[in-house]
């Protein structure tokens, strides 16, 4: 009687046993499955761009790609500076000070998403809408971005985002 | 129980199982020397090679030396990328030895402003920039040949073994229990070292090199290699059987980046294997102990 | 044994009610938990639980891959070295996907000399063997496509050699071979309907698994003895003793697997295929994957175009008519003592058009070729209607049971 218990108890542990140790194998052979879809390594080497900015004069903007994504990066006018540096901070939509919104006062590095749906919003040639604070307009839902890239009014949540970028000399950036 | 009624018959078979592994690695590899024309290739010691095998960065960054300075102007490789120089389980140059390497290469990225391609050095990002724009361009000074890309070329050639038929079964067996898959990278080095003076009465096309393994024995490329061609920073000494060697190993990485990776998760994955089906093997048999079959 | 009568017990208030609307779980119970399967199978019957592990491992390392390839001529050779590169973890996705195809053909070439030695196509099992037939059918085409999609030297000119085949057909083979490649070669159309069916294809397998089980589940297994299972005595449940029993084969089988893909992964594959296609250049031999060279050697064994397609379809579809062609009354081939060296014969001839088919067809290989392709058909056709009317077999037990217990019984008696 006890025999018989101890086999079947033997038997319910190698069971148990085995059912385990297949589900952890499984388990882990589900990593590369699902890892396979994240940015591959030629992706993710693309992962920094250098921008020389000599060639951009005053009050111009150019538009590069960085990891598949439109940065804009614009060369401030004087007026411009202080148009978005003069604003009541407390009345914006996503408050944020232009000081930390850029590295240098001249350079506003954006990434040129809207905020809301991912559309990419005018105002990088001269006589595009450029729409009421002069800085950027949405076509798809009409956001109002200013000079410093922030939202001013529209249903865009948040300011346009700014990369990680470094200047590595006065007149090159790098970006991420 | 079922294993009383068995057993005999089973170790019987296991025992003719092991025998016949164990000959397989004890017996010398024997090669029939090739008959007529067929070239004789032996079979290399890498240390890539086998159950155990992993890349020898040192011999990659002396291979890389070699193309380099040899190979690359007419051969490219056009699946690499500079990042991969410096990346783990290849050459693994630093960072900034791979981006020096890569700022070597002139890189046409997009075009100015009049529509003329715009160029820059390279980056870690870009792939070898090829040593022609096409392949006329290559052709033309070639002498008419076509230097292949050599990025895979490690695992696009390979040569046949002249074996009696009835041996090859155990040549298959052989090969597959040692995970023997450096045939290419063996041709590669015999091609390598395979340039002779023709024997008397070949006559070579204009332009052509005597080569013994190469089919046809007439190769458009000149011996590429010689004593002293390449100098090596470690110190190794610089013979042809060297620099052929760690040039081939090179190539070995390039057609195959990620071996070592490979072979560090199947040594993982065995072992997982083997430990479930033992519990598996156990399970049944106790399972299977309630009754008789 | 489809009739037999599940023992499932819904455990609680959501199963009941889920009972009552859907008797999946039932289902599920009565198929795979206390179905009743012969007690006696050895372990060439775990090659069912093998094949569709392998199907699985194709169809999600397939779906996978499809995810990164490129179908157009100037990308697919280098999207699948992309793959290989650089895509997170793609060298062993694509290598479990390439060695697969050839465990996947080990595996089934094993399930089907084993139905051919232990007569499992025998009434009342022919439907099931039919389909069995069907699924390598589709297998092949399905590995075929497959291997034309990595478009290196080889697979290119796989691809140019096989659909030439039915310009063999009279008058209409031309035009049929034009419609396969939407084109006047081989080119980016063909590519691109390669990938979308050997995209569908394993989904068409997979169904016609679904009905082979059922089949199977309606007649009940074979066994090595041959007789039928009769009493409750002859039989034991499906789980535990065979789940166990399959998983354990499985997962041996899996070593194999894994070996190749990760100390050998391009042992089984050839060379020329990491050169990219040319349709300006043939590579010196063309030859397909180990899996297809018996099927090779018959088609290149007859020296007319159109015979020697014949003969390789004929070679595949005499297996739909061997339910009718074996005229013994014997299951087992191990109570045929007259059939069985005719059984390791034609076992032989199988293997020896496997490596004569990777021979140039020349000489004494050529000869051997026809020989051995003379007999595969014979086989078939002459020798599995004659024996069975003229041999005498052995006795056979009366029962599984009797047959397994016999060696107790007797010590019992003593």
């Amino acid at each position: 009687m006890s025999s018989d218990n101890n086999d079947e108890n033997r038997r319910d542990f190698l069971m148990v046993a085995a059912g385990s140790f297949t589900a952890v194998g499984g388990a882990c052979a589900l990593w590369p499955l699902i890892d396979q879809m994240n940015p591959d390594a030629s992706a993710k080497a693309l992962a920094t761009v250098e921008v020389d900015l000599s060639p951009i004069k005053d009050g111009q903007a150019i538009t590069i790609m960085w990891r598949g994504k439109p940065v804009f990066i614009r060369k401030r006018t004087a007026d411009e500076i202080k148009e978005a540096k003069d604003v009541d901070v407390a009345d914006l939509p996503d408050p944020q000070d232009d000081g930390d919104r850029v590295k240098n006062d001249e350079w506003l590095v954006l990434i040129g998403i809207c905020t809301h749906l991912g559309c990419i919003p005018s105002g990088q040639k001269t006589g595009d809408n450029s729409g009421e604070y002069g800085g950027w307009f949405c076509p798809c839902h009409g956001s109002h971005y200013d000079t410093s890239g922030r939202i001013r009014k529209g249903p865009a949540p948040r300011n346009l985002e700014v990369p990680p970028y470094a200047f590595v000399t006065d007149t090159k950036i790098k970006i991420g | 129980m079922n294993l009383s009624f068995t057993a005999p018959f089973k170790t019987s078979k296991l025992s003719i199982a092991v025998l016949v592994v164990s000959s397989l690695f004890v017996s010398p590899l024997v090669f029939a020397a090739g008959g007529g024309d067929a070239p004789e290739i032996k079979r290399q010691e890498w240390s890539f090679s086998g159950f155990f095998g992993r890349y020898d960065k040192a011999q990659l960054q002396r291979g890389f030396g070699v193309y380099n300075e040899v190979c690359s102007s007419c051969h490219g490789l056009k699946l690499l990328s500079y990042r991969n120089l410096a990346e783990k389980g290849g050459p693994e140059f630093s960072k900034e030895q791979a981006l020096a390497i890569a700022k070597e290469a002139t890189v046409i990225d997009g075009v100015d402003d009049e529509g003329e391609p715009l160029e820059r050095p390279g980056k870690l990002s870009d792939r070898f920039v090829p040593p022609f724009k096409n392949e006329a361009a290559a052709r033309s000074v070639n002498n008419g040949a076509y230097p292949p890309d050599l990025s895979v070329m490690a695992k696009a050639r390979t040569f046949h073994r002249h074996v009696p038929w009835y041996t090859e079964p155990y040549y298959w067996l052989y090969d597959i229990t040692t995970g023997y898959e450096e045939k290419g990278v063996d041709y590669l080095y015999a091609l390598l070292m395979g340039y002779k003076t023709a024997p008397r009465g070949v006559v070579l096309n204009d332009g052509m090199s005597y080569n013994t393994v190469f089919p046809g024995h007439q190769i458009a490329m000149a011996a590429p290699l010689s004593e002293d061609a390449v100098e090596y920073a470690d110190g190794t000494p610089t013979t042809l059987d060297q620099h052929a060697r760690d040039v081939s190993a090179f190539l070995a990485w390039t057609a195959e980046p990620h071996l070592n990776a490979r072979k560090d998760m199947g040594k993982r994955v065995l072992l997982y294997l083997v430990i479930l089906a033992l519990l598996l093997y156990l399970a049944k048999r106790s399972v299977w102990s309630r009754v008789k079959h | 044994m489809s009739d037999h009568s599940s023992s499932y017990e819904p455990s609680n208030g959501f199963t009941r009610w889920l009972d009552e609307r859907l008797p999946i779980m039932r289902l599920m119970h009565g198929q795979f938990i206390d179905f009743p399967t012969p007690r006696n199978l050895n372990y060439l019957w775990t090659f069912g639980a093998i094949l569709t592990f392998c199907l699985m491992v194709q169809i999600i390392t397939g779906i996978i891959l499809a995810m990164h390839y490129v179908p157009h001529g100037m990308h697919a050779w280098s999207s699948v070295e992309h793959i290989m590169r650089d895509v997170n973890w793609g060298d062993l996705i694509r290598y479990t996907h390439a060695v697969g195809a050839s465990m996947f053909f080990l595996a089934a070439y094993i399930h089907m000399f084993r139905g051919l030695y232990y007569g499992s196509y025998k009434s009342p099992r022919e439907i099931l063997w039919i389909l069995g037939v069907m699924i390598i059918l589709c297998m092949i085409m399905t590995a075929f496509m497959g291997y034309s999609l990595v478009w290196g030297q080889m697979s290119f000119w796989a691809v140019t050699v096989i659909t030439n085949l039915f310009t063999a057909i009279p008058v209409v083979g031309e035009s049929i071979t034009q419609w396969i490649w939407g084109g006047y070669s081989v080119g980016d159309p063909t590519l691109n309907r390669l990938l979308s069916l050997h995209y569908l294809f394993p989904f068409i397998i997979a169904a016609l698994v679904g009905l082979h089980i059922w089949a199977l589940h309606v007649v009940g297994s074979n066994n090595p003895v041959g007789v039928e299972a009769k009493t409750p005595k002859d039989s034991v449940s499906f789980f535990p003793f065979y789940v166990i029993k399959d998983g354990f084969a499985v997962i041996v089988f899996a070593l194999l697997f894994a070996w190749f893909v990760f100390y050998a992964p391009n042992y089984l594959g050839h060379s020329d295929n990491f050169n990219e296609a040319n349709p300006l250049q043939t590579p010196p031999h063309i030859v397909p994957e180990w899996y297809f060279l018996p099927f090779y050697a018959i088609l290149r064994a007859i020296p007319d175009k159109l015979l020697g397609v014949i003969a390789m379809v004929a070679a595949i579809c005499v297996l739909f008519v061997i339910p009718w062609l074996d005229t013994s009354k014997v299951r087992s081939t191990s109570y045929r003592p007259l059939y069985k060296p005719f059984f390791w014969l034609f076992v032989i001839t199988c293997l020896a058009l496997g490596y004569l088919g990777a021979k140039a067809p020349e000489g004494y290989y050529l000869l051997a070729s026809q020989l051995f392709t003379a007999y595969y058909f014979i086989h078939f056709l002459v020798v599995m209607p004659l024996i069975g009317m003229i041999e005498t077999p052995k006795q056979l037990p009366d029962s599984i049971a009797e047959d397994v217990l016999e060696d107790t019984s007797e010590a019992e008696k003593a």
